[in-house]
């Protein structure tokens, strides 16, 4: 195996791009280094992108902010702006793993790392976050939904590698949540999950809701949310999108869950998480 | 070694001074198993079986021994023929032979010049399987026609009609358990399962091996009995017990899981062969895998009651499932069933059961927690059907000094009804409860153990004393010992220092378990100081020129005393130990005994459970401990004891088990799938000693250790039983299973 | 081999050391440096046995590759003391009797100490959760609580 530091983006694109064998990105290491240690992947070069410019930057662009690559979980929750904008975000990806790995997982390492059930996932796909991509070509934007194309599997060509996450503004009387369920309180991986974000005009109806489901299916699963526009949140809409994510949701029997207990449970959460976002949105209910 | 009988005030015993092994252990200077290295060390590695049960057709090691750096390649053929059944298990666990009996079973080991080298050659080794149907779950290894794990030993069929799987049964009781039935107003017949969990130590087994080619061999490793990982090495390696030295590091915890030898004889095997030192240190997944996790459990429970809360009779069937070797769990689990009841008619019968995994192992009070739990929940609902305060069932029904327990014994003073009466008294049980909560009450029980044990004491010239003990430290017992020593001897703990020794330094001692070592050791070390009183008695008689039996010794001190009394000035200890060079040479005393009277113990757990109607989510609000500890040495570890042993069944209770797929594969061999309480998971862990002396100890002093694992399964069970307005009957807890019997 | 030549800074000292690519800090703290403090109980992050910071952070340092720590700065559980002198923390472990084996305590102890720099007065339930990620199977964690609870109070108050 070869140990790469590059200073650059560029480099760092034709050292993926030029490796015959197997190549890994390294960030935080959090899913790649368990991966190695398990014998799971033995890669022939690994890139440690952390020296390049810009990615521990947190930059405010159009109203959102621009999140860099190397960002870690412990980096953006102490970020007042994205904590205030995103807070379903920033809870999302500070849920995973213990503090240790806090100081070192990021939002993109968690997308790329392509797990139905990471957490970050849902948050940022139900906030619309767009993945800015280098690659050998020049650079991308994709949106978050459509960088997981399956379990371990993202649609990201040799090559490439994300470089940052953009969370995009929001208007006012608007906010976001995301719940998972785990049996303990802390460790675990999702169970099941549901990111959420929600938009009300000044009365307090939600004009604009975006539900997005992990650990429920192959990929995260985009929830019809359409059940809240239009309404308060009153428990009627609220049992309506319980039921419409339960519907959704085509889990799997494992070690961690059953598929009726994901089915259940999913639809509990998203609209306990609808509810906080309501919240957190200051909408009148 | 009775109580004595003079009431004493201690001036040590009870208080809470700093344990002599925390600061290496705050600051990291402490050596752990994996800790030590050796000049000229070898890594060594562990090749284990993908397959849950397969013959092994040929293993040819030829390409690994030809990798470069690598030193040594072992197989069973490497190893002696151990000297009977019992003994050649433990060996065929830690090297496969003929046959691998689960997932993880090792078939090869490889000492190299670094671990990718060990690594790389273990992918050398061809081994041809011929893969056998397995059988890992207790109602299928029963089955007539199971796949039967040692087809080549006379195991029993019984019950009639089971495969030859089984490997020790049980049978006992007392009085007209029918008659106790026909005598009921309610019964209550249940069945219940409780899954396989693990220790869980946070420390992976760990040792560094090194034999001369002289055969003499020095061995370190962790685990909780070095004298008995002398003798199984020394049987494995065909060597006399003498050539081997074993000296125990400082243990990460074993709870049970490190009383036997996995990687212990692989390492001496492969230094032998090497002729260098080799290091053998598990990965967490072959932890989980290949080292001895508990046992799983399938028991059916009938208890008759009186409308007023009288047990009329009690029966139990237990079916415990062992991993790959036979095990006699089962006796200790059905001596505990009922041990806490004084009943009239009671029958309890039972089976260990082998299946092709991992071979059991001790964890902490080792086959009590899954005997007490189906007990203890059907109680509960009996209580609940009849209306009835469910400490006040227990207390009316409770064992207590004289009662014949179920397994036997009359009962010696015990501190059941003193605990139950706690319970019933602190401010948790009458704490108001909310909505979706539920208070779940248990009673456990553990018997303690004595055993094999020496202690050698020796006085130090300037007034200090070395006390030599053989019980690796596992929760603070280098303290507590010092703390006897020095209420005996009447000096100050900081004039002691305990170090536990290797075993060529010190007699033989039994493994630290059983909760017997502040207990046993305990005593050993009051007798050795008691000899080395009466050697200090005999010099200060020689000095003073009186009688030996003028001199008595009180708080350090050498008096006179009858018709001599005020004659001389006391001397101190310190005095005599300066001037021993003139008075006879070094004072020393020592004790060799096999321990008895441990005196059984008795705990009461209250465990107050929230759970989410929706999802099945449990949350622990509030825990209290009741247990009687006879004379709590030093307050702070037995209460430590008490909070460990209780969130371990929490764990058991909530979360923890072994799931193996479909193919007999173990899938959550790691910490993130086998799910042990995390910090945020828990409430503080309140604790009530009590203090029934122990009619065995000459302080009272009982075993702590492992009564607090028993309670805590049905406490909390009963809790989420009580706060979900159904009854819960299968361990773990897990949310989905909740949610299940919430739904109906 | 391809061995790597890294300069680092550990506990305040300047270290240079040769490691391979794929091994971790935790190995080079270890079997390299003899800074056995750190302890390998799961080597994937679940059990926080092998705590160190690198730049302030808290990290698991079975989670770093070695070559990754070129300029940075670690810290570890060897690195607590000063000199003779107990770090408060240390102190409290001991009075609070809130270790039994001992062997996560090194972990304990790094990750408390990142807590009380960034929180200098959490809640017991902020302390329980920033400890999550650290293990301890003999105490249930109530005497580490406490001390740790303890310690805060006092280093607020020095």
């Amino acid at each position: 195996m070869r140990f790469e530091a590059p200073k650059t983006t560029e480099l760092a694109v034709a050292l993926l791009a030029q490796e015959t064998g197997t190549a890994r990105v390294l960030a935080g290491g959090t899913d790649l280094l368990v991966q190695m240690k398990m014998d799971m992947i033995t890669p022939d070069l690994v890139v440690d992108i952390k020296h390049i410019d810009g990615m521990h930057d947190i930059t405010p662009e159009d109203g959102g902010f621009r999140i860099g690559a190397a960002v870690s979980g412990a980096a953006l929750g102490e970020h007042a702006g994205v904590c205030a904008l995103w807070p379903g975000v920033v809870e999302a990806l500070e849920l995973i793993g213990s503090t240790q790995v806090q100081g070192r997982a990021t939002m993109a390492g968690n997308l790329c790392n392509a797990s139905p059930a990471g957490d970050s996932v849902p948050a940022m796909a139900a906030a619309g976050a767009v993945a800015r991509i280098a690659g050998p070509d020049g650079t991308r934007d994709c949106p978050v939904a459509d960088v997981p194309v399956g379990p371990g599997k993202t649609s990201l060509a040799k090559g490439e590698f994300i470089t940052s996450i953009l969370l995009p503004s929001r208007p006012d009387n608007a906010s976001d949540a995301y719940l998972r369920f785990i049996p303990r309180t802390e460790m675990d991986i999702a169970v099941a999950s549901a990111g959420v974000s929600l938009e009300f005009d000044a009365a307090g109806t939600c004009t604009a809701a975006a539900v997005i489901l992990g650990a429920v299916g192959p990929t995260i699963l985009t929830a019809d949310a359409s059940c809240l526009v239009g309404t308060k949140l009153e428990d009627a809409a609220l049992e309506k999108l319980a039921a419409c994510c339960s519907a959704t949701a085509t889990p799997i029997d494992d070690k961690r869950g059953t598929t009726e207990f994901r089915k259940d449970v999913v639809g509990v959460l998203a609209k306990r998480a609808a509810k906080i976002a309501q919240t957190r949105a200051g909408a009148k209910s | 070694m009775a109580l004595d009988t003079e009431k004493r005030e201690f001036k040590i015993l009870g208080t809470r001074p700093l344990r002599p092994d925390g600061v290496d252990k705050v600051t990291g200077r402490a050596l752990y198993g994996a800790d030590m290295s050796a000049p000229g060390m070898l890594t060594g590695k562990i090749l284990r079986s993908p397959h849950a049960h397969a013959r092994i057709i040929s293993i040819d090691t030829s390409a690994a021994e030809a990798l470069q750096g690598v030193k040594a390649v072992v197989t069973a053929n490497d190893f002696a023929k151990a000297s009977n059944s019992f003994m050649q298990d433990g060996l065929d666990n830690c090297m496969a032979r003929g046959k691998v009996l689960y997932h993880g079973h090792a078939v090869a080991g490889v000492a190299a010049v670094s671990e990718a080298i060990a690594k790389q050659a273990l992918k050398l080794i061809a081994v041809e399987y011929e893969v056998l149907p397995h059988v890992t779950e207790i109602l299928d290894a029963i089955k007539p026609d199971a796949p039967v794990l040692h087809p080549d030993r006379n195991f029993k069929r019984l019950p009639e009609g089971t495969a030859a799987n089984i490997s020790h049964t049980t049978d006992f009781g007392h009085g007209d358990v029918e008659a106790g039935f026909a005598a009921a107003d309610l019964i209550v017949e249940r069945t219940f399962k409780t899954e396989a969990t693990h220790q869980g130590y946070i420390e992976p087994h760990a040792c560094l091996a090194s034999m001369g080619p002289d055969g003499k061999a020095d061995l370190w490793c962790c685990t909780q009995g070095h004298y008995n990982v002398r003798g199984m090495c020394a049987d494995y390696l065909g060597m006399n017990i003498s050539q081997l030295r074993v000296t125990a590091s400082e243990i990460g915890g074993g709870f049970g899981g490190k009383t036997t030898v996995f990687i212990e004889p692989v390492a001496l095997a492969l230094s032998r062969k090497a002729g260098k030192p080799v290091k053998i240190v598990m990965t967490r997944d072959e932890v989980f895998k290949a080292s001895g996790p508990t046992l799983s459990s399938l028991t059916d429970v009938k208890i008759g009651m009186t409308k007023d809360g009288k047990i009329t009779a009690g029966y139990a069937m237990l079916r415990y499932q062992c991993g790959a070797f036979p095990s006699g769990t089962i006796d200790l689990g059905a001596m505990s069933a009922f041990a806490a009841y004084d009943l009239d008619a009671v029958h309890t019968e039972g089976f260990n059961v082998m299946t092709n995994r991992p071979r059991e192992a001790a964890y902490r009070a080792p086959g009590a927690p899954t005997a007490v739990y189906p007990v203890e929940a059907v109680v509960d609902e009996l209580c609940l059907e009849l209306g009835l305060d469910p400490i006040d069932v227990r207390l009316l029904n409770a064992a207590d000094e004289g009662t014949k327990a179920s397994y036997g014994p009359t009962f010696e003073a015990i501190g059941l009804k003193a605990t139950l009466e706690a319970a019933k008294a602190h401010p948790h049980y009458s704490a108001p409860l909310g909505p979706n909560q539920g208070r779940g009450v248990s009673a456990g029980f553990w018997f303690n153990f004595g055993g094999n044990t020496s202690v050698s004491l020796s006085l130090n010239d300037d007034g200090t004393v070395a006390v030599t003990e053989g019980n690796p430290d596992i929760g603070g017992s280098r303290a507590s010992i010092s703390m006897m020593a020095a209420e005996e001897l009447g000096i100050p703990y900081e004039n002691i220092r305990t170090i536990v020794a290797d075993t060529n330094s010190l007699g033989f001692n039994d493994v630290t378990d059983g909760s017997r070592v502040t207990f046993a050791v305990g005593l050993a070390t009051i007798e050795a100081a008691r000899a080395a009183i009466k050697i200090m008695c005999t010099r200060v008689a020689k000095i003073w020129d009186i009688d030996p039996e003028a001199v008595t010794w009180e708080d350090g001190y050498a008096k006179p005393a009858g018709e001599n009394a005020g004659k001389y000035d006391p001397m101190s200890l310190a005095e005599i130990a300066a001037i021993a060079n003139k008075t006879g040479g070094p004072i020393a005393g020592h004790h060799e005994v096999n321990a008895d009277g441990a005196g059984v113990s008795f705990g009461v757990h209250l465990a107050d459970i929230e759970v989410d109607p929706e999802t099945g989510f449990t949350k622990v609000l509030r825990y209290t401990v009741f247990q009687d500890a006879g004379k709590a040495v030093h307050p702070s570890y037995v209460e430590g004891q008490m909070q460990g042993g209780a969130v371990q069944g929490i764990g058991w209770a909530l979360n923890e088990e072994y799931i193996y797929g479909e193919d007999g594969r173990l899938q959550n061999a790691g910490f993130l799938d086998y799910r042990i309480p995390v910090a945020s998971d828990l409430p503080p862990i309140d604790t009530v000693i009590l203090e029934i002396p122990n009619p065995g100890h000459p302080y009272g002093v009982r075993g702590v250790g492992e009564t607090p694992i028993v309670p805590p399964l049905a406490a909390v069970s009963n809790g989420v039983s009580r706060a979900i307005g159904k009854r819960m009957s299968a361990l773990p807890m897990s949310p989905p299973k909740i949610l299940k019997v919430i739904k109906g | 081999m391809n061995k790597i030549h890294v300069t680092t800074n550990i506990n305040g000292d300047p270290v240079e050391y040769l490691c391979e690519p794929q091994e971790t800090l935790l190995d080079v703290l270890r079997n390299n440096l003899q800074l056995t403090g750190a302890k390998e109980g799961c080597g994937s992050g679940d059990c926080g046995a092998c705590s160190v910071t690198l730049n302030g952070r808290l990290v698991c340092s079975c989670l770093v590759l070695a070559a990754e720590a070129e300029g940075q700065e670690v810290t570890t559980v060897e690195g607590m003391a000063d000199g003779d002198k107990l770090h408060i923390l240390q102190k409290k472990i001991l009075e609070h009797a809130a270790l039994q084996c001992g062997i996560c305590i090194p972990g304990i102890l790094v990750a408390s100490k990142a807590l009380l720099e960034k929180h200098p007065d959490p809640s017991e339930e902020q302390a329980r959760y920033w400890l999550a990620g650290n293990l301890c199977r003999c105490t249930g964690y109530d005497k580490i609580i406490n001390a740790v609870m303890d310690a805060a109070a006092e280093m607020r108050g020095a």
